[in-house]
C-alpha cells in the first residue's frame, strides 16, 4: 500500500538559513510516527511544509503515490492532513460541539445551524476517540475539561474534518501523567480506526510510548528513521538523540 | 450517550438569564408591595411598556458586541442619526414615512459598518473609537440641525404609525415588534453561524481565525447589527414622540449598557444572554419610573440605578469567572 504522504529530498530555506535540508520521510496508513529533534531542528518547518503553509523550495511531495505540484494548505486539506497545534485553537467557554464544528458548521439555508445533526455527530466522534465519562457530552463546555480532554476535542475536530493523517504538535506538553495517558488513549483509538498520526514531542518517553516508528531531525536533516523494535527502549532513543545532536558516540 | 437534563441542570446551564429574571421579579415584588395603587394600575405599565422596546432594540445588539469582546458607545448617537435621517426625509423631502424608515435603518447600518471598519482596519480599541464616534455623530447632528428639533406630526395618519407604535387593545404595538426582534436575535445568537462566530471571536479570536472564522467580517457585521438596532430605537422613539430632537438617544447611553450587564452578559466576552438582557432592560426601565412611583424623590433615581447595577453584578459573580 502506498504511504499517505511521502516527502522526497524536500528543502526549505529562509534567506540564508536552510531550515529543511533534503528531508525524506513517509507516513503509512494506521501508524503513529514520532518526530523528535532538538530546538531548531526544523520540526516546525517540517510541520508547516506538510500542511502546505511553507511550500518546499525543492523536492517532491507524494500523496498516495501521486506527486503533487504547487503544494499548499488547500491541497493538504484535500489530502486529508490536519494539524492540532500546541495551543489547540479551542474556545474554552464554548461547548465541545461548537468547537468541533468551528468554522465548518453544518448549515441549513440562510446560515442557520443544523443543531441536532451537529450534536449527534459530535457525540459520535468523541465516543469514537474514547471519551467515556457520562458527565461529558457534546454540549459540555470545553473549559470544564482537563488538559488531556481538551487535546481530545482538538483531535475530534481533526476527525470530523475526515483527516487521514493527524499531526499532533507537542500534544502532551504541560500535561500530568494521567492526562498524558488520556491523550495516548485518544491517539490509540484514532490509530485503531486506520488513521495515522505524526506525533511531535520533546518528551522522548512520551514519544517512545505512543509511536510505532521514529524520525529524528537535526539541523534540517532527517538523520534517523527507526522502528520501535529496533530501538528497544526510550533510553536507547535518548542515547541516539544525544549522539546525533553532539556528534559524539557515547 | 447524552447527559440527563434535570430542572437543576437546566437552571445551572441557564443561570445568567434565570438570575436576571430573579432580579427583575424581586424588584417588581418590592414595587408592587410598596406602591400597589400605582403598580396594579394598567396605565402605569402601559407607560413603561412604551419605553422598554426602545431599550430592547438598543440592548440586544449590544449583547452581541459585548459577547464579541468589544464595546460600542456610538449607538446612542446612531440612534439620533437614523431618527434624523427619517425625520428629515419625511419633513423636508416629503418621503413616504415607510421609505424614510427603511432609509433611516440603512443609515444606522452604514454608521455601524463604518464603526466596525474603524475598529477592524484602523486597529483602534472599540471603546475609544466608539467614544469618538459618539461625539462626532452627535456634533454632526447639532450642526446640521442647527440644534433645532424636527416635528413629524404628519406620520400620525400613516398606517406605519398605527402598525409600529399604535395601541392594540391598549397594548403598545412596539412591544410586538420588540418581541419579534428578541426572537430573531435569540436564533441569530444561538442557532445561526453569525452568532456562533460572535461567541468564538469573543472567546478567543486567534483560535477562531485559525479555524477559518472570518474574524474581521464577524466584527463588522456585529457593529452593523448594533447600528440597525439603534436605527430601530431612534425611529420608533421619533414615531412615539412625533419629534426628533438633537440630543435624542443620548440618555440611553448608560442605561443601555447597564441593562446589558444587569442582564448577565459579562464584560470579558465569549458568553452572554439575550433573555437576560431583556430582563435587564425591564429592571432598568422599571427602576426609572418605579422609584418615583414609590413616593421617593426623583433625585434618588440614579442612586438606586447604581445600587441595582452593582448588586446585580455581584450576584452574577456566582455564575463563575472566565474560563481559559
Amino acid at each position: 500500500m502506498e504511504p499517505i504522504i511521502e516527502l522526497k529530498n524536500v528543502s526549505k530555506r529562509f534567506g540564508g538559513i536552510t531550515a529543511l535540508d533534503s528531508a525524506s520521510l513517509h507516513v503509512d496508513e494506521g501508524e503513529v510516527v514520532g518526530l523528535i529533534g532538538d530546538n531548531g531542528a526544523g520540526k516546525s518547518t517540517l510541520i508547516k511544509t506538510l500542511v502546505g503553509v511553507h511550500p518546499p523550495d525543492s523536492g517532491d511531495i507524494i500523496i498516495r503515490g501521486e506527486k503533487v505540484q504547487n503544494w499548499n494548505t488547500k491541497k493538504a486539506r484535500q489530502a486529508k492532513i490536519e494539524t492540532v497545534f500546541q495551543d489547540r485553537a479551542l474556545t474554552p467557554q464554548q461547548s465541545i460541539v461548537w468547537n468541533i464544528f468551528m468554522g465548518k458548521e453544518l448549515r441549513h439555508s440562510f446560515g442557520f445551524i443544523r443543531v441536532k445533526e451537529q450534536v449527534e455527530e459530535a457525540n459520535r466522534i468523541i465516543r469514537e476517540i474514547g471519551f467515556t465519562s457520562k458527565l461529558i457530552d457534546a454540549n459540555s463546555p470545553v473549559g470544564n475539561l482537563s488538559g488531556g480532554e481538551r487535546q481530545g476535542v482538538a483531535i475530534a475536530r481533526a476527525i470530523y474534518n475526515d483527516a487521514e493523517l493527524i499531526i499532533l504538535d507537542e500534544p502532551t506538553t504541560a500535561l500530568s501523567l494521567i492526562e498524558t495517558q488520556k491523550v495516548f488513549d485518544f491517539v490509540n483509538n484514532v490509530k485503531a480506526k486506520g488513521r495515522s498520526v505524526l506525533f511531535i514531542g520533546h518528551n522522548i518517553f512520551h514519544v517512545y510510548d505512543i509511536s510505532d516508528r521514529f524520525i529524528i531531525l537535526d539541523r534540517g536533516k532527517v538523520t534517523h528513521k527507526l522502528n520501535k523494535v529496533d530501538v528497544g527502549s526510550p533510553e536507547k532513543l535518548i542515547k541516539i538523540m544525544k549522539e546525533t545532536v553532539t556528534g559524539k558516540k557515547e | 450517550m447524552e447527559k440527563k437534563v434535570t430542572l437543576w441542570s437546566y437552571l445551572a446551564d441557564n443561570s445568567r438569564p434565570v438570575s436576571s429574571l430573579f432580579y427583575f421579579a424581586l424588584i417588581m415584588t418590592i414595587f408592587f408591595a410598596s406602591a400597589p395603587q400605582v403598580f396594579f394600575a394598567p396605565k402605569f405599565h402601559q407607560a413603561v411598556l412604551t419605553v422598554i422596546p426602545i431599550i430592547i432594540f438598543l440592548v440586544i445588539p449590544l449583547v452581541f458586541i459585548v459577547t464579541m469582546g468589544e464595546i460600542d458607545l456610538s449607538f446612542a448617537s446612531t440612534f439620533g442619526f437614523a431618527a434624523w435621517v427619517f425625520a428629515s426625509l419625511v419633513k423636508y423631502f416629503s418621503f413616504d414615512p415607510f421609505l424614510g424608515f427603511i432609509i433611516g435603518i440603512i443609515g444606522g447600518a452604514v454608521i455601524g459598518i463604518l464603526m466596525g471598519c474603524l475598529v477592524v482596519y484602523g486597529r483602534i480599541s472599540s471603546l475609544v473609537a466608539s467614544l469618538g464616534a459618539l461625539f462626532l455623530i452627535r456634533g454632526f447632528l447639532f450642526v446640521v440641525s442647527d440644534s433645532k428639533s424636527i416635528t413629524v406630526i404628519e406620520v400620525r395618519d400613516h398606517w406605519m404609525h398605527a402598525a409600529f407604535v399604535g395601541k392594540f387593545y391598549g397594548f403598545p404595538m412596539q412591544c410586538f415588534w420588540a418581541a419579534i426582534f428578541i426572537i430573531i436575535a435569540y436564533y441569530l445568537y444561538h442557532r445561526h453561524v453569525f452568532g456562533v462566530h460572535v461567541h468564538h471571536v469573543g472567546d478567543n479570536p486567534d483560535s477562531a481565525a485559525q479555524m477559518g472564522v472570518n474574524v474581521d467580517l464577524t466584527r463588522i457585521y456585529c457593529f452593523m447589527f448594533c447600528g440597525i438596532g439603534a436605527g430601530f430605537a431612534g425611529i420608533f422613539s421619533t414615531l412615539i414622540n412625533f419629534t426628533w430632537w438633537p440630543t435624542q438617544g443620548f440618555g440611553y447611553l448608560l442605561l443601555g449598557l447597564a441593562a446589558v450587564f444587569v442582564g448577565g452578559t459579562p464584560t470579558w466576552g465569549g458568553v452572554g444572554t439575550i433573555f437576560g438582557a431583556v430582563f435587564g432592560s425591564g429592571v432598568i426601565a422599571y427602576m426609572e419610573t418605579g422609584i418615583v412611583a414609590m413616593g421617593w424623590s426623583g433625585l434618588w433615581r440614579q442612586f438606586f440605578n447604581g445600587l441595582i447595577i452593582i448588586l446585580a453584578l455581584l450576584g452574577h459573580r456566582f455564575h463563575g469567572n472566565r474560563v481559559r
